[in-house]
């Protein structure tokens, strides 16, 4: 039988590569796709305690999740895109002007 | 015969995930990540919420995904250089494996307690979960719907703004 900690186990591991790729990968585009793996593993627990506690609420949280996740998409990739503008590249290793 | 799905999925999703880390080329890295939603929407299915997979596939696999591709396409990069081996890479392994550690110690150790609600999966095949989902958004979280509104408005202008040749 599944319980809702093997769903828990596989969002945890999931959620663990997902930052593993935000502290590596050096591509913005990359490391912005790795935060979506870290989102989309919160989602997956969400769901699956909202399965085992029988309760909608982490179903709708799922929803806003999915909301903020759209939002940020369309924001952070219009942000590349003028970085891309400016700076001729997205390299995370380069994009250093706030660095003290 | 359920379990034997459940670890086929989670294996395709694993292995997914570390391709999306390791993949050299965007692109790779793209298609892996939008297997591995398809596979958390069957994950969504057999946790008695077909509604929550279906939006997946639309707004993940389908919106969010097209825009990233389109966005690596329209930028042109090639593959990344060959990594230079630097201890941020350890340090970060280190702490990614802690953090898995740790959260599998609690998951192992822990239990699950909260509020028991009503919504048992014989209420959601009988019912639907769709209409479920809707009577709950619009009764009980009528607010964060409407804020989560302005919201998606404010990206789309800043989007636009952001991207706009002349800023």
């Amino acid at each position: 039988m599944i319980s809702v900690y093997h769903y828990m186990t596989v969002a945890a591991i999931l959620f663990a590569l997902g930052a593993y790729g935000v502290l590596t990968r050096r591509n913005a585009i990359v490391v912005f796709m790795c935060v979506e793996l870290m989102l989309n593993s919160v989602n997956l627990t969400f769901i699956a305690l909202s399965n085992h506690l029988q309760s909608m609420d982490g179903q709708i949280f799922v929803f806003f999740v999915m909301t903020v996740a759209a939002a940020e998409a369309a924001v952070g990739l219009a942000l590349m895109i003028t970085f891309f503008r400016n700076r001729e590249t997205i390299d995370v290793d380069q994009i250093n002007m706030l660095k003290w | 015969m359920e379990i034997i799905l459940f670890y086929l999925v989670a294996l395709v999703i694993v292995i997914s995930g570390i391709l999306v880390v390791t993949c050299q080329s965007p692109v790779n890295s793209a298609l892996a990540l939008v297997n591995t939603f398809f596979c958390l929407a069957v994950y969504y299915v057999m946790l008695h919420a077909p509604f929550m997979a279906a939006v997946q596939i639309m707004v993940y696999a389908g919106a969010i995904m097209v825009l990233i591709l389109f966005v690596i396409m329209l930028l042109n990069l090639g593959t990344e250089e060959k990594k230079r081996f630097t201890h941020g890479v350890v340090w970060s392994a280190l702490c990614c494996f802690f953090l898995m550690a740790t959260s599998l110690h609690f998951i192992k150790h822990g239990s699950v307690t909260g509020a028991e609600g009503n919504i048992t999966p014989h209420l959601v095949q009988s019912f639907g979960h769709t209409e479920l989902i809707g009577k709950t958004m619009f009764t009980e979280f009528l607010l964060p719907f409407e804020i989560a509104s302005i919201l998606l408005l404010v990206a789309i202008v800043g989007a636009v703004v952001l991207a706009k040749k002349d800023a």
